[in-house]
Parts: C-alpha cells; structure tokens; sequence
C-alpha cells in the first residue's frame, strides 16, 4: 500500500481502481515533473486534482493514459499494469485532453465512431447515439467537427471518450473557456457519468468546480502530492470561520480585556473580526460575546463567513502546508 | 489483434483519399499524361527505340515508379504528421494499440492509395502508348514492395518531421531527383561509364529497372539483383521504424 497517509479504506470490499506506486518522471531535459507520487482512486469517486501551472498535473495523467513514459514506478488501472498489460488498462480508460485538438473535416458521427474502433469495441450505433444525445450533440452528427463551436468541440472530445464505454474518465481541464451554464450542465453530466458507475479524475484551475462535484480532493505541488483529503473533511479541517461585528459606535482600538482574542479592528474601527478554527471544540464565540458584553461594547448586526476551497488551496500552496 | 483498431484507422485514412480526391489522385494523373505527352509523343518521335522498345513505352515503369515513390511518401507522411500537428496523436498515443498496428493500418492506407494510383496511371499510359505486361506477377509484386517499402520511409519522415518544410524536405531534395535520376527516362547503359558508377548508388535504379523488367523482360540488371535491393530497403525501413517505436522517438518523452 501506499504511504499511510495516502491509503484509504477500501470502498464495499473492492480494490481501488487506480493504484500510483512511487512514481517518478524526469523529462530528457533533466526536468523532474513527478517525484515518488503515491496515490489510490477509489472506484465510482470524482477525484479533483488540485496544483499551479506547471505542478505536474498533466504529467501525471498522460502517463497513466500512455501518452508519456514513466521514469520510476508502477500505474495499476483495475489491476492491470499500464505498461505490461497495457492494452487491458488502456482500453478501461476516457481521456478528455487539455487542449481542443479535434479532427476537421469528419463528422461528429464519423469521429466519436473512429474512437470506439481505436479502443477496440466493436459498432454499436446505438450507444454511439445515447452519447451524442446526452452531451447534446445528436443534432450536430452529420455536421463537420470543424463547424463546431469551442463547447461543442469540447463536448465531442467527452463523446470520444465516453464512446468505448470507459470505467475510469479523465478529465483535464474540461470547463477551460466554458461558458457558465454551460459549465453547469457539465457538472450535471459528471455526475450523472458517476451514478453509472464511472470513476472520474479531474483536474482544474476553478476551485469552485472541485468543490462543486468532487469526493476527494488531491493537490499536488511541485511533482508532489501534499494532500488527499475529503473534499468535506478538507473544508471542516482547515476551513476557517470569521465572525464580523459591526458595532454600534466606533472603537479607536481594542479593549485591553479582549486582547486573548486576536481581535481584528476595521480601519474605521466600525467592525470587529475574530478568526476561530470550525474544528475547534470550543469556537469561543460564547466567552467572546461576553467579554463584549462586559467590556460595554454593543454591536448591532454579526456575521460569520466561512473559507472557500480555493483559500484553503491557496493556502496550501504557498506555505507548503 | 486489436482489429478493430485497424480497421478504423484504415477506414479513416481511405476517408481522407475519398476527401482529397482531386489532388491526390486527379493531380498525379495528369502529370503523368503530360510526361506522355511531351516526352512520349513530342520528344520520343525522335528518339530511336531503346532495347527494343519505343521511348514513349520504355518511360511507362519509371514514370510508375516515379508517381508511386512521391505518392507512397506523401500519402504516409501526411497521414502520420497530421495527427501531430492537431494534437489529435493523443488518441492514438492513449489507444490500446501495439505499434504493429498502428503501422500496419497507416503504411497500408498509404500503400493502398499509391497502388490504386499506379493502376490509374498504368491504364492511363494505355491510352497513349501500346503496353506488354511479360510478367504480370512481378509487376504486382514489385508495385507492392515499392509502396509498402515507400509507404514505410513516408511513416519515418512523418514521425521525424516536426514541420511542414521537413515534410517536404525528403521527398521533393532526395526522392525526387534520385528518381529522375535513377533511369526513368533513360536506360543506364546510356550514360557515359564514370556516371553509370555512380548511379549503381542510386538505390532508385534497381527499382526502376527491375519494374521495367517485369514489363518488357528487358533490364539495367538482373531482375534478382532488383529484388534484392527492394527487400533491402524494406529491411532498414523496418528496423528504423521498430527503433522509433521502442525509443518513443519523437512520439513519446
């Protein structure tokens, strides 16, 4: 198994469906795009890959898909080695690319069919159609890929993917240039992707689309993994609350009585802020209010705002955790 | 044997022949009836006959050859390079393919495409020319050595090219003039001794001459040493080819 830190419990008695073992890259130029990444993906889980440009993001997908070779390490897809048995791991797998490279001059049709021949299925009009018609382009399927517009393409290289009956799809970047309701029908459609069973890995610069739809939630830094967490259990962890009181009349500085607090005044001084931990057993919200109380502050509203994903993420990155 | 996999690949490269019709098999076919034209009827007039054989009908095999060898290269480099250019290689890359495959489907569209325009063209010069076949057989399997051999060279500098300049570089600075000449328009035997040497390293000449053979049972060599030569190109074609695909060469880092 993995470092204890990355391992995780098995989900209904099933092995993972994905299993990275200290794996490594350097590129000819001497680069070292991956060092010892460890990592399981459960099986039916939408897994968000979280980093900055460059942090190895797409390194780490191409070479489980076979587009790059790995330097150290093994990549096993339902138990299948990426490189031994690479015909059973790759035929188990969707990719959407980054980049919009479509064919130009095939139709829709013709295209998501050549796909399904590629990874070996044999034709099945019929799935071929039930694809097209969920990501919307059954009417588009005589058309050429090169009339399509930058979502439709997008929503091609999905139907691509999808059109082998994938059990694992990977997804790099899939909302780049998508326009918001777009957007949102594609987290529809990755969803519903995950209710037939399909494990989805993703990567993203929209925190919002992680914490929208994933399970799980990797970063990785620098060709490192630093965190896997639950997307839910990262947000209660690290996730921070303030609590902000606009007071009734301005203060010009903090109460001495309240100094344990780590009070933070406006500039104005017409609000307090106090940061507390959510996971905190006492938050202190309650002892706080009464030192107000007793140091004859009133304050006529209050509201508590809690930390987003991408602070976290943010956070994360620059110090490292 | 992913099958399958083959067939779609074929299937979409016959798909682009289908598209690119006129250039790729309406644009060579003229050419070659201007070849005819000019060398066979207006110049060859006045050529006494070599071997035998009248100019006009002597230049059908090395006009062939010619139109085969650019083609065979054009067709399989375009097909291999073009998948590089749009990104679209991914697939492929991503594909559960072996590397047999995927040079068994390209070469063999490519070659496919370069056979049916050699019989275009053979039945073109018909119109122009009376034309024997003495050995049918070996004219089939030449032409099948020769695309699939060529076909093979065009899938390398597909794969090495990593611009449009170098994607003509070999054909239109080597192939080209070792065709010309390699003894398209001439027999060998016509060149001044010192020349004639130098055209034994043309590798072009054996395939022209054993073609030519196949046609009028007369040659620059022995048709064995022809066959020899072809099977030898082939060989290091192979080779090169399996050395890309276990280095990753230009495909994979």
């Amino acid at each position: 198994m993995a470092a204890p830190a990355l391992s995780f419990a098995i989900v209904a008695g099933m092995p993972d469906i994905i299993s990275i073992k200290n794996l490594s890259k350097t590129y000819a130029s001497g680069f070292r795009a991956l060092k010892g990444i460890n990592l399981d993906i459960r099986r039916g889980e939408i897994f968000a890959l979280l980093g900055p440009n460059g942090a190895g993001k797409t390194t780490l997908i191409s070479i489980i898909c076979g587009i790059v070779n790995p330097s150290e390490g093994s990549v096993q897809v339902d138990g299948c080695d990426i490189i031994h048995n690479y015909r059973e791991a790759r035929s188990l797998i969707g990719l959407v690319p980054q980049e919009l490279a479509t064919d130009a001059f095939e139709s829709v049709w013709a295209t998501v069919s050549f796909s399904r021949g590629l990874f070996g299925k044999g034709p099945n009009p019929a799935h071929i159609e039930k694809v097209l018609r969920v990501l919307s382009l059954w009417e588009k399927k005589d058309s050429r890929v090169m009339t399509l517009s930058g979502g439709m393409k997008r929503r091609l290289l999905i139907a691509k993917a999808l059109s082998h009956e994938p059990k694992v799809l990977f997804l790099d970047e899939p909302t780049a240039g998508v326009d918001v309701s777009l957007r949102k029908d594609m987290w529809q459609l990755v969803r519903s992707l995950r209710e037939t069973g399909v494990t989805i890995i993703l990567t993203t610069h929209y925190i919002e689309e992680a914490e929208e739809m994933a399970d799980r939630v990797g970063v990785i830094r620098n060709g490192e993994i630093i965190l896997v967490e639950d997307k839910a259990d990262l947000m209660r962890k690290l996730g921070k609350k303030q609590l902000t009181l606009h007071l009734q009349q301005p203060l010009s500085h903090i109460p001495e009585a309240l100094a344990d607090y780590h009070l933070d005044l406006t500039e104005d001084g017409s609000a307090l802020t106090y940061t507390y931990e959510t996971q905190a057993d006492r938050t202190g919200i309650v002892s706080l209010l009464e030192a107000l109380n007793a140091a004859g502050v009133g304050f006529r509203d209050l509201q508590t705002t809690e930390s987003s994903l991408e602070d976290i993420f943010i956070e994360l990155v620059r110090t490292g955790q | 044997m992913n099958l399958h996999a083959i067939r779609a690949i074929y299937r979409f490269e016959m798909a682009r022949t289908r598209r690119t019709l006129l250039q790729s098999i309406v644009s060579p076919v003229i050419s070659t009836s201007l070849y005819f034209v000019v060398f066979g009827s207006a110049i060859g007039s006045r050529i006494s006959e070599i071997d035998g054989i009248s100019y006009g009908a002597f230049i059908v095999p090395g006009l062939i050859m010619l139109s085969l060898l650019t083609q065979s290269l054009s067709n399989a480099s375009f097909g291999i390079y073009f998948p590089k250019f749009t990104g679209t290689i991914y697939e492929l890359l991503s594909a559960p393919v072996s590397y047999l495959e995927i040079v068994v489907s390209y070469v063999g569209a490519a070659a496919t495409k370069s056979i049916i325009l050699g019989l275009i063209i053979l039945a073109t010069a018909g119109l122009f020319v009376p034309l024997q076949i003495q050995h049918p057989l070996w004219m089939i399997l030449f032409l099948l050595l020769t695309t699939v051999t060529f076909s093979l060279l065009g899938f390398i500098i597909g794969i090495w090219a990593d611009n449009f300049e170098k994607l003509q570089l070999v054909p239109l600075l080597i192939v080209t003039p070792l065709t010309f000449l390699g003894g398209s328009f001439y027999s060998v035997n016509m060149l001044p001794p010192f020349w004639r040497t130098v055209t034994l390293f043309n590798p072009v000449v054996y395939l022209i001459s054993g073609f030519r053979w196949s046609f009028y049972g007369v040659a620059d060599f022995d048709v064995r040493v022809s066959l020899a030569m072809t099977l030898a190109f082939l060989a290091v074609f192979v080779a090169t080819v399996a050395w890309i695909f276990k280095t990753g060469y230009r495909l994979k880092s």
